[in-house]
């Protein structure tokens, strides 16, 4: 008797370690930005199809890692930023062509799905489709920080340990403009790439004093500027809003060499099983009324024709302060980055963070 | 004739034993399997991972070429060499402020003292280290607690900015080995007999002869067990290094990260962790040899 239920309970530890959740409804795995999905669109989209989503909230870098660590299974629907598409996909290869068929293409603004179906064509096939745009710029807190109108101007000296940025590829970027260099210009040429950030890193570790933290999660940021430790800032013009929105003083700057436009798309990834309901969210997400709310959510605007309509008055008014029309004409977009680049400017963040 | 009860006993006997070796395996699987799959498998992987190099698009061959590229490059053995240092500084510190603690709880709380003083330790471990770390920030940052304090004092004339250094990093290394320390410290000098402190005093030792010739080296095996643990820890920590080091502190863990997820460099990654794996186990290994204790001694005896 003893032995057998001493047999039976270690059976049963053994068989709850091993036994997983099984569950049969229809589900979209979706790794996405944080505010792309908000709950209230989630559930509208369930009622209507009956398919469940998961929502995993995400960045461009682990979007791309989690799916090479895949090798492009896990998720059946992703967002990455449209410019990295081609070079993670060329060298990883963890996304699959998309089907334009079922796509219903009159719901997308012309110019932007012809743009993004450009940058993200590979032999021939399409892989991303525009969602979300927007543009990384100066957040600036005008009556603490007024001298800032472009990105060099972060690095004044009477900014000393109050600015923050992120390490990653748009503040290099923007660092190169503000110092009168293309960086899309040399995209193709490795060696001209490469001497470009090696300019920009001696900017940027020069202009060290100035930071007071590097920001990884917007919260953080948000909660500088607020605190008014953070004077000025590079970052995504939601944040900007978002924070003008409570304080009249800090507003998002479109910098004068230009702002650098962004567009988040859809990718499926290669191994996603359940391709029909991928097209069936991104179709229902761009239908105006949806992307509208997504759009607030968000606080920036969509790729979805008709939506701009729809979308409340302080975001737009908000817009319209930071871009002039020669603003939004001064927009730097991303072209698609190539394989290998962002090995480079890796590296040179690295130095940065590990100089003194 | 066969004996049927005879029979029939011995079947149970060896269904039994069956049974008893069978439930035996069912409980130790979980253990192998833990080990096997989650700590020794991926090593493998990422030794064969780190000796693949990158050619072009999908194309890898094997070398030693990411080894290479630690040795050659300054700020990543710079960032190793620092993170060692520091890691010792914060284990020798964590040892000096656990020391009297854990003295404290062992020979001198008496009755329920004693068991609340240990809980008191505890209990900040029941929040995560996230927590615990975003505690911290919220106290030290320019609009936080401390420095609201200091100038409502008169002390400072305005706003301090305590977070982002090494000085706040090392706080919050210290804070989160310090359980670490105290636990096998305490238990190491409970085992030691008033007896023998007080025939040192009788011999006319000071406090300080006693605490050096007998309770410090009654209390080494605790000592060098938690050195152990506290060092592992901090040198492995990623949480508090990003969120308390700041804008000069580049932990290894970090380097580590960013060629995974940032650089998508995974043979490079192996690499790190590997050099990471051979740098604690080096050092913890010299820390032995210098204290001239043997592990196996140090475990049997906390």
């Amino acid at each position: 008797m003893k032995k057998r239920s001493f047999l039976l309970y270690s059976a049963a530890f053994a068989a709850l370690l091993t036994a997983g959740g099984a569950n049969a409804a229809e589900k979209l795995r979706l790794l996405t930005w944080a505010d792309y999905a908000p709950k209230e669109i989630v559930d509208a989209f369930t009622k209507e199809t009956g398919i469940e989503v998961e929502v995993t909230l995400s960045n461009n870098e682990e979007m791309i890692s989690k799916l090479r660590a895949t090798q492009g299974a896990g998720f059946d629907l992703a967002q990455p930023s449209q410019d990295r598409i081609t070079g993670p996909q060329a060298e990883f290869g963890i996304y699959k062509p998309l089907d334009m068929s079922k796509i219903k293409s009159d719901q997308f603004i012309p110019s932007m799905l012809e743009a993004a179906k450009k940058n993200t064509t590979i032999d021939g096939k399409v892989y991303g489709l525009p969602h979300v745009w927007g543009t990384d710029g100066l957040i600036v807190n005008t009556k603490l920080a007024p001298t800032v109108k472009d990105y060099k101007d972060i690095c004044a000296p009477d900014l000393v340990n109050k600015v923050s940025y992120r390490t990653k590829r748009p503040v290099v970027l923007g660092f190169a403009f503000g110092m009168g260099m293309d960086p899309f210009a040399v995209y193709g040429d490795k060696v001209a790439y490469q001497a470009m950030v090696d300019k920009v890193g001696q900017a940027m570790i020069d202009c060290k004093k100035n930071v007071k933290f590097y920001w990884d999660g917007k919260d953080q940021l948000i909660s500088g500027m607020r605190a008014g430790e953070v004077t000025a800032a590079l970052g995504w013009d939601t944040i900007g809003w978002r924070l003008n929105a409570d304080n009249a003083d800090i507003k998002f700057i479109a910098p004068k060499s230009g702002a650098l436009g962004w567009i988040d798309g859809f990718a499926i990834p290669s191994k996603g099983r359940n391709d029909d309901a991928a097209y069936k969210w991104i179709n229902f997400n761009m239908r105006p009324d949806i992307a509208a709310k997504v759009a607030a959510s968000a606080g920036n605007f969509t790729a979805s024709k008709g939506a701009d309509a729809l979308t409340k008055g302080k975001l737009k008014d908000q817009f319209a302060e930071s871009f002039p029309q020669a603003a939004i004409d001064n927009i730097k977009w991303y072209p698609a980055v190539p394989a290998g680049i962002e090995a480079i400017d890796g590296k040179m963040l690295d130095k940065v963070k590990a100089a003194n | 004739m066969a004996n049927p009860k005879i029979m029939a006993s011995a079947r149970t006997l060896t269904s039994e034993g069956l049974g008893e070796r069978l439930g035996l395996f069912l409980l130790i699987t979980p253990a192998i399997l833990w080990l096997g799959l989650l700590v020794i498998l991926p090593h493998v992987e990422i030794g064969i991972l780190s000796l693949s190099q990158r050619i072009a698009a999908r194309v890898y061959t094997i070398g030693f070429g990411n080894y290479f590229e630690f040795l050659s490059e300054p700020i990543y053995w710079h960032t190793f060499a620092r993170t060692a240092l520091l890691s010792i500084l914060v284990t020798a510190i964590t040892l000096v402020i656990s020391f009297p603690v854990a003295l404290y709880i062992a020979k001198f709380a008496v009755g329920k003292s004693k068991p609340i003083l240990f809980l008191m330790c505890l209990i900040p471990f029941w929040a995560s280290e996230l927590v615990r770390t975003l505690g911290w920030m919220m106290l030290l940052r320019e609009a936080g607690v401390v420095s609201f304090l200091l100038q409502w004092a008169g002390i400072a004339g305005k706003p301090v900015e305590m977070l982002y250094s090494d000085g706040s990093l090392v706080l919050g290394l210290v804070y989160g080995g310090m359980l670490f320390m105290i636990v096998p410290l305490t238990n190491a000098l409970e085992s030691l007999e008033n007896a023998q402190i007080e025939a040192g005093y009788d011999l006319g030792g000071t406090n300080f002869t006693v605490l050096r010739k007998i309770i410090i080296p009654h209390a080494m095996p605790g000592i060098v067990a938690g050195a152990i643990i506290v060092f592992m820890l901090t040198v492995g920590n990623f949480v508090t290094p990003v969120m308390l080091g700041g804008k000069n502190g580049l932990w290894f863990t970090e380097q580590i990260y960013s060629q995974f997820i940032t650089r998508f460099n995974w043979p490079q990654g192996s690499a790190f962790g590997f050099m990471l794996l051979l740098l604690s186990t080096g050092i913890v290994w010299l820390g032995l040899r210098l204290t001239g204790q043997g592990f196996s001694e140090t475990l049997r005896r906390t």
